[in-house]
């Protein structure tokens, strides 16, 4: 029988080289470009006949839009309205892998550690770029707080600088482990449908439950990975 | 034949730390669970930090499940 683990390796479909490195076309690219694709078009396709009234496929449009919107506003403030883009299109993006990342047979491009850790380095110099646009050298207040006793600050420094470097760690790593660690789960379940026979029963109705938690928790992945990313960016414009 | 004995007993002892993460996801439910008996007209506030802080702890049990697999599979 496969490994749990196999699901996750990446096959080349196109193959190309280009200077001696490997640039083939592989099943992760082909799920992002799907992913890109589907999102371009499910926005364009709904918001081709915009009505006052919404009908159903704008509504959800806007639904998806409002969602982001909402979060971008309590989280950030006014001054979040110019990123808005950028978190929506994370957010979308992250959403669509996971939820393409369900479909049977597919893959899950979310489930690489270098894919999720590629976007939260790019929050994390995002953010930490604009700080220092915004508050110039001032932004190293961020490590230690206004009204601070002095005699903590040898302690509190370190501490602060340590966990504002880990965050591009923590965020990568946590859809990253959700993933992985929600695909191997379901595929070791449905191992136990198969040798345990008759009794394998049990282990399909733990496997059906399983599948519409991993539906949420694609969802609550993609929510968490953007509502951090505005969090992050809310710290480097506010500063605390 | 001693190292790969030593591998399952870290990888064991490593989720170890799903035992806390128990307590905490309890402890939100708990608490949400209050709050709303209390005051069913704030769901709509309280559940964005229930998610919040659920994925959050939850992220605590999937970083003991990596380093039980990277003791298992990598070294």
């Amino acid at each position: 029988m496969a490994s749990p683990i196999e699901q996750f390796q990446i096959r080349p479909i196109v193959p190309v080289e280009v200077l001696g490195v490997d640039a083939s076309l592989t099943n992760s690219g082909v799920l992002m470009l799907i992913a890109v694709t589907g999102i371009v078009t499910f926005l364009t396709l709904t918001m081709r006949r915009r009505a006052l009234v919404p009908g159903r496929w704008q509504s959800v449009a806007e639904v998806t839009y409002e969602f982001v919107a909402g979060m971008v506003r309590e989280n950030v403030g006014l001054e979040g309205r110019k990123y808005f883009p950028f978190i929506f299109s994370l957010f979308m993006f992250v959403l669509f892998g996971n939820m393409l990342g369900m479909i049977p047979y597919s893959f899950t491009f979310t489930s690489h550690i270098i894919v999720t850790f590629t976007m939260a380095a790019v929050v994390f110099l995002g953010t930490t770029v604009i700080g220092f646009a915004r508050h110039g050298i001032g932004f190293f207040s961020f490590f230690l707080p206004a009204g601070t006793p002095w005699f903590v600050a040898p302690i509190l420094i370190p501490i602060e600088v340590i966990s504002y470097f880990t965050r591009p760690i923590s965020l990568s790593l946590r859809l990253f482990a959700n993933m992985t660690a929600g695909h191997t789960l379901l595929k070791v379940f449905a191992g136990f449908v198969v040798t345990m026979g008759l009794a394998g029963f049990v282990p399909l109705v733990f496997v059906i439950a399983l599948t519409g938690l991993e539906f949420l928790i694609a969802f609550l992945q993609a929510y968490v990975f953007a509502i951090l990313s505005c969090i992050y960016l809310s710290d480097a414009i506010h500063l605390h | 034949m001693e190292v790969d004995a030593a591998k399952l007993i870290g990888a064991g002892l490593a989720v170890v730390g799903l035992g806390g993460v128990g307590a905490g996801i309890g402890n939100i439910f708990a608490t949400t669970i209050s709050s709303l008996a209390r005051n069913p007209s704030a769901r709509s506030i309280i559940n964005q930090p229930m998610w919040l802080g659920f994925a959050l702890v939850e992220a605590v049990a999937l970083y003991a499940l990596v380093i039980a697999l990277m003791l298992l599979f990598v070294f």
